[in-house]
């Protein structure tokens, strides 16, 4: 298995496949009446934030301690970081504690590479910058096989702020890798122009793809990141590629919407969307601790410095 | 992975059924009949033998037993020792153990390990009022103070033979047959071959 986790691009169609099916085991230890395994005893994870985060941080941190390792939470308010540590005497300082994983998100693209060169520890990217984000990728791969059992021709529209997400950018890849087909749908200025590259199709006309979808994605509108004045207003992007409920009655009977969260209601989606049952928005956020889970237990479950077990 | 090289067949499908339902019969006796009894196998192959056994003690006594599936992969004290994390199974245990009595099925047992694991892995489950532990074959070498009540059949093994339990819901065939595994170089592929024959 692999040491860290940076990019959906290193994973194999294989790897991808052990996630989720590992992932599966997870789910059902999330529905017990103790759902706490001792698979991790002893190991330590440290979640490293350059950047606000709730869900990913507490959904690393509920995974870890479901697995019993022990969690170090470190946001660069109130630490060393904001006394101006640099990122490289952070993370020596973290191997030098004993660390077993660092889960990082930080918003420069590159970082969790950066990071791995310098520690032992594996390193897992929580997002970096408008790069990628593999666990939201994995999570969502894992949430479409509740729906769709397999991904050969499984298609995806992947709508919104395309631009600002590293999301867009490690989901395209991920269903791409396991054979489906994306469709990024945007107005023009939030569409990266590299994006041709990714193995996608482009479109700017939300109703004219939603007929043929297995997977709606909404993406938030990242006003955070948006440097300058992308759409003409809130409205107007709201009526062109928000998801109403009457663009939901184009949508094929069984196609599922999704959603990474935090959700702008009324902007990328509409309240009452987003509450629907094909809404799989909740699932996603369950599904993304046992993705976490499975990701952690393969990645620190073993050594690779051990020979193979004859007895295995 | 080295391969696996058989040596000689232990018990054949029909030894396999005898085997079980004479356990079925022990288990009822033991506990007075089927009431409050639920069946946990260990994965994988546990829990068929587990399924079997229920299927048994319906045809004797008329009772539907519950029968749940345990990995106890999460729960093994070798979790970092090895250069791969171990392969994960299904887990389904879709009733309340507690206050019942557990009879854990498991294929072979040999140094006890499994067997500690899944007692870690059923107290996360609730409290039973008893464990047993049945299995289809007790190879011996154990590591732990644990003794099975329910046995198909003692078999002695020497600690670097492997017992392997084929079933016809996994592998094809009902088999119980030991070998070894060789070390992959051609004298010893040719040694396999003549041992064999």
């Amino acid at each position: 298995m692999i040491k860290h986790l940076l990019s959906i691009n290193q994973l194999s169609r294989e790897d991808v496949v052990r996630i989720l099916d590992t992932a599966e085991s997870f789910r059902e230890v999330g529905t017990r009446v103790i759902k706490k395994v001792p698979a991790l005893r002893g190991r330590t994870v440290v979640n490293l934030f350059y950047e606000n985060s709730t869900r990913t941080r507490i959904s690393f941190e509920l995974a870890a301690k479901r697995l019993s390792a022990d969690v170090i939470n470190f946001s660069t308010s109130g630490s060393s970081v904001a006394k101006g540590e640099s990122l490289k005497d952070t993370a020596l300082t973290l191997q030098a504690m004993g660390a077993d994983a660092i889960v990082i998100r930080h918003s420069s693209s590159g970082a969790p590479q950066t990071l791995s060169r310098w520690v032992g520890a594996s390193v897992l990217n929580a997002g970096d910058g408008t790069h990628e984000h593999p666990t939201q990728a994995l999570l969502d791969l894992f949430t479409v096989r509740e729906h769709f059992p397999s991904f050969e021709g499984l298609r995806v529209a992947i709508v919104g702020d395309v631009r600002h997400s590293r999301v867009a950018r490690s989901l395209t890849f991920a269903v791409a890798k396991m054979g489906g087909e994306v469709t990024l749908v945007g107005p023009p200025t939030l569409i990266p122009p590299e994006a041709q590259a990714w193995g996608a199709q482009i479109s700017h006309h939300l109703d004219e793809v939603l007929p043929k979808l297995h997977v709606c994605y909404m993406l938030r509108v990242q006003r955070e990141r948006q440097r300058q004045q992308f759409f003409p207003s809130v409205r107007e992007y709201s009526r062109l590629y928000g998801l109403s409920r009457r663009r939901v009655e184009a949508l094929a009977e069984e196609a599922v919407i999704m959603h990474p969260g935090p959700m702008n209601r009324g902007v990328e989606i509409a309240s009452d969307v987003a509450d629907l049952p094909r809404a799989v928005i909740t699932d996603q956020v369950t599904n993304g601790i046992a993705v976490r889970m499975s990701l952690l237990y393969l990645m620190l479950g073993g050594d690779a410095r051990r020979e193979e077990d004859p007895r295995a | 992975m080295t391969p696996f090289v058989e040596r000689g067949r232990l018990l054949d499908g029909g030894e396999i059924k005898r085997a079980l339902t004479r356990i079925a019969h022990e288990i009822l006796e033991r506990n007075k009949g089927a009431g409050r009894l639920v069946l946990v196998g260990i994965a994988a192959r546990g829990d068929d033998l587990a399924r079997r056994l229920a299927v048994e003690i319906h045809r004797i006594e008329g009772v539907e037993v519950p029968v749940g599936a345990l990995d106890i992969t999460f729960y093994r004290d070798d979790i970092g020792m090895r250069s791969e994390a171990p392969e994960v199974h299904e887990t389904s245990i879709p009733f309340d153990i507690t206050d019942t009595t557990v009879v854990l099925v498991d294929d072979v047992l040999f140094t006890g390990r499994t067997i500690r694991a899944a007692f870690d892995a059923l107290v996360d489950f609730g409290r039973p009022r008893a464990i047993q532990l049945a299995v289809l074959v007790d190879r011996g070498h154990r590591e732990l103070p644990i003794r099975p009540d329910y046995v198909g059949k003692n078999v002695p093994t020497r600690r670097d033979e492997e017992v392997r339990v084929r079933l016809a819901e996994v592998d094809g065939d009902d088999a119980v047959v030991v070998g070894e595994r060789k070390q992959e170089d051609a004298s010893a592929a040719a040694g396999g071959v003549r041992e064999r024959a």
